[in-house]
């Protein structure tokens, strides 16, 4: 009983997270920025939701198996993340910047990309 | 040849969480599978430090908590950024020294950093790596160069001691 309880407590933020990575998809406005919110449904939703799982399975092989597609998915999602932003930078999408720090960049110049 | 046979051993492990069967026939079963695999990967010579980091486990055990913390902390910023009402983003473009030794090092830094919401690791450029932050605090946040120093300590490599004292 008890252990249903922290396990729906841990579902409910679970999936709290996950609506305000769709919100922020929604709500930000270029490719770039978006990712950070998709970041958030990658590990804190992924990671809560699971352990949520994990307190429904108990100490059994099942929570191994939880916690396994938690380990994979933190070594795959940076990865998809990585390659996503690098597709995007060369297929010449230029991000919406308040703060261009490159070296070379005209520093704090707002960017190009005003198409929103 | 020892993490070839390190490897067989991990991958039985890993089997014998996966399937659960115990009866001595498909143990057998379980046991040849994992000295085929990594009979193949030794012969593909893909067992090697990077292929298969088994060094870095002991440090991975202490590396892994402190970055999922910052994961937490990181989560809870950017809900807050997503959640309020004026949006209060600063995108950011910059670049950080990436002070580690080995290539996989670099890895772990960048998947690091990208795996943190609100900072995304796009490209590196001979030791630099370049991100995109979400806000102006988390670029500098990053640039303070803690996490740097962290994976360059898990690597543990020469630069171990220097860093381990930072850490």
């Amino acid at each position: 009983m008890a252990a249903d309880i922290v396990s729906w407590i841990f579902i409910l933020l679970g999936c709290f997270f996950l609506v305000v990575g769709g919100i922020g998809v929604l709500r930000l406005p270029d490719v770039y920025t978006r990712m950070h919110a998709a970041g958030i449904t990658d590990t804190m939703a992924t990671g809560l939701l699971v352990v949520g799982m994990a307190f429904q399975a108990g100490f059994t092989l099942v929570t191994v198996k939880l916690l396994l597609i938690v380990l994979f998915t933190f070594f795959a999602s940076p990865t998809a993340s990585h390659a996503l932003a690098q597709a995007a930078l060369s297929a010449g999408i230029k991000p919406q910047l308040a703060d261009d720090r490159r070296p070379g960049a005209k520093g704090g110049a707002p960017s190009e990309g005003e198409d929103r | 040849m020892v993490r070839s046979l390190l490897l067989a051993l991990v991958l039985f492990g890993l089997w014998l969480l996966l399937s659960g069967h115990y009866t001595p026939l498909i143990i057998g079963f379980g046991i040849l599978s994992s000295l085929l695999v990594a009979f193949i990967c030794h012969r593909m010579d893909v067992a090697d430090h990077e292929g298969f980091p088994i060094h870095l486990s002991s440090r991975a055990l202490t590396y892994w908590p402190w970055l999922a913390w910052e994961i937490v902390k990181a989560n809870i910023d950017v809900t807050r950024i997503i959640l309020s009402p004026k949006l209060p983003i600063s995108p950011t473009l910059f670049q950080v020294p990436s002070t580690q030794e080995t290539e996989l090092g670099h890895v772990v830094y960048a998947n690091s950093i990208t795996l943190t919401p609100g900072t995304v690791t796009v490209d590196i450029v001979d030791g630099m790596l370049e991100v995109h932050a979400l806000t102006r605090g988390a670029a500098d946040e990053l640039e303070n160069g803690r996490m740097d120093r962290k994976a360059t300590a898990m690597e543990g490599l020469g630069g171990a001691s220097k860093a381990g004292g930072t850490a």
